[in-house]
């Protein structure tokens, strides 16, 4: 049976219309053999965390260009943890535009990796299976 | 580490989290799953399960959504699962139908579930009755299921569901499919659905006439064709009044109990058939014999009837 599947959320939070990444992180995963959950844009926090909570996806992946993240993404893991899923249970990253800066604070706040405009979708893929083979089992 | 036990209690409260954990463990078919499957059987069958089948873009998404909200203005709670195809090649999914019915995620009486058909032909899942189930007995009204467009060999949706709604769509020879796969037989409310497209009511006509000119009530029953527009939310109050009509005639006397009857006998007969071939194949590739029949079929040696009644034997 397929329960290895790894599940995926590719969501755009906020009035960001820049959707090509989005699809192409969505459509390289699928390609990798996911099963990739797209919500279309401008997702709400609380939309993108009830996505995850009903999908049950086991990636959270945030694609964003408009420079908001550093008042977004908070707010996201805010909303993820009132429905009781903690950052480090779901592999959670994000990519677009977003300086360098920003990276470390982002990665105390449970971001796991974060991809810049030019990065290989094979990369992606690559840290997405290489999470999956050492995490630890999920609690039932 | 919560427990199976756990998690089914705490569906049977009404933790979301609970239910969505439930579901991907019947999804992947594990023990755990099946264990709590168990549990969680006896305590469903209270929902009306209503499957909406139909050409790939024919507007199956746009309309649950529509659908949806006609029912949560009627105080229904509700639970979806929306099922895309698995790509052969790769063996992923993207899973896209959310994108039309984004307005929902955020209503506490909503659950929406994306499924991939991993390799099951026929529309569904292989565990879509499970997660229904589940759905079902965490308290909701109603559940929809959104199958694959595949426009061929639906059936499976019409024995696991109340109520079969088939969608077809003007201009997308639509008419022709439908005639040809046996769809219309299956329809327990036929939609025609993108009403507001402009060659739409020719085809109403049209679909109306072929319809009445070889449909017999059944049981009772006779499937209404009607007109909805999912994008412009029109006529979706005549669809759920044939849903709660169809409802409350399979409701009636001893149609419920043959209905129940014949949902059950297809998901045992489907299950244990499943697992019989699942069974059959792990065996004699371990063994080597699948290989070996399969090669002589290959170089004329052996017809494939006579290499299935070897395989069997
Ligand atoms: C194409 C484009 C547009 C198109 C968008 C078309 C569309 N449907 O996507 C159009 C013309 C509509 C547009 C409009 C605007 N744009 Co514009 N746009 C771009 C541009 C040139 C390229 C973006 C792109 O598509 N790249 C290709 C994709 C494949 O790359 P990507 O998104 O970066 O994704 C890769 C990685 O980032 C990563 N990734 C992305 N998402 C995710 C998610 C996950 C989970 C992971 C793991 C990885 C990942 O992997 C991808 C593959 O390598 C960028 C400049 C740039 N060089 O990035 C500006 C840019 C993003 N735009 C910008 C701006 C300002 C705008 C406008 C506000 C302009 C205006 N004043 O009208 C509008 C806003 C539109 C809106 N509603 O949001 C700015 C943003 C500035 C900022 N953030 O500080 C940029 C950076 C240009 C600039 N230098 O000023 N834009
Ligand atoms: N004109 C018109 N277009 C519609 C209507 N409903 C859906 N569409 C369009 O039809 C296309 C497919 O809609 P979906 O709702 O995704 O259809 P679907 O049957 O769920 O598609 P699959 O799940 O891919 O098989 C989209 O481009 C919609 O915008 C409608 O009522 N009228
Ligand atoms: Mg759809």
């Amino acid at each position: 049976m397929a329960d290895d599947k790894i599940r995926v959320l590719v969501a755009k939070p906020g009035l960001d219309g820049h959707d090509r990444g989005a699809k192409v992180v969505a459509r390289a995963l699928r390609d990798a053999g996911m099963e990739v959950i797209y919500t279309g844009i401008r997702q709400t926090p609380d939309m993108i965390a009830e996505a995850a909570l009903q999908e049950d996806v086991d990636v959270i992946g945030l694609s964003i260009l408009s420079g908001a993240h550093m008042e977004l993404f908070p707010r996201i893991i805010e909303a993820l943890r009132t429905r009781e899923i903690a950052p480090d249970e779901v592999l959670l990253f994000a990519g677009g535009i977003i300086p360098d800066a920003d990276i470390q604070p982002l990665k105390d706040l449970g971001f796991q990796a974060i991809f810049g405009p030019g990065t290989s979708t094979q990369d992606i893929i690559k840290f997405v299976r290489d999470w999956a083979a050492t995490r630890p089992v999920r609690a039932t | 580490m919560p427990t199976v036990e756990d998690l089914v209690e705490r569906l049977f409260a009404g933790n979301r989290r609970a239910l969505s954990r439930l579901l991907t463990l019947i999804e992947n078919d594990t023990p755990e799953g099946r264990r709590a499957l168990k549990q969680i059987y006896p305590r469903s069958g209270a929902a009306h399960t209503v499957g909406l089948t139909g050409s790939a873009g024919a507007g199956k998404s746009t309309l649950s959504g529509a659908l949806a909200r006609e029912l949560r203005r009627r105080d229904r709670t509700l639970g979806i699962v929306a099922i895309d195809p698995t790509s052969p090649f790769s063996q992923g999914a993207l899973l896209g139908d959310r994108i039309r019915m984004q307005d929902l995620t955020s209503d506490p009486s909503v659950f929406l579930r994306s499924m991939a058909t991993r390799g099951n032909l026929g529309g569904l899942a292989p565990s879509t009755s499970g997660v229904v189930t589940a759905l079902d007995a965490f308290g909701m009204d109603v559940v929809l299921v959104e199958t694959v467009g595949a426009g061929q060999d639906e059936v499976e949706v019409a024995a696991m569901a109340d109520t079969t709604v088939v969608v077809l769509t003007p201009g997308a020879g639509d008419d022709v499919q439908a005639m040809k796969a046996g769809i219309m037989e299956i329809a327990d409310i036929l939609v025609v659905n993108k009403s507001d497209l402009p060659n739409a009511d020719l085809f109403y006509r049209q679909m109306s006439a072929i319809y009445e000119s070889y449909s017999a009530a059944r049981n009772g029953w006779q499937t209404p064709i009607l007109k909805t527009s999912g994008a412009e939310q029109e006529g979706i109050e005549a669809l759920v009044d044939a849903l709660d009509q169809h409802r409350a005639h399979i409701e009636s006397t001893q149609q419920r109990e043959a209905h129940r009857i014949e949902q059950a006998r297809h998901q045992v007969l489907a299950l244990a058939r499943q697992r019989l071939i699942d069974q059959l194949v792990a065996d004699h590739t371990t063994d080597g014999r699948l290989d070996e029949i399969v090669a002589r079929v290959a170089r004329r040696e052996m017809d494939p009837h006579s290499g299935a009644d070897e395989l069997i034997a």
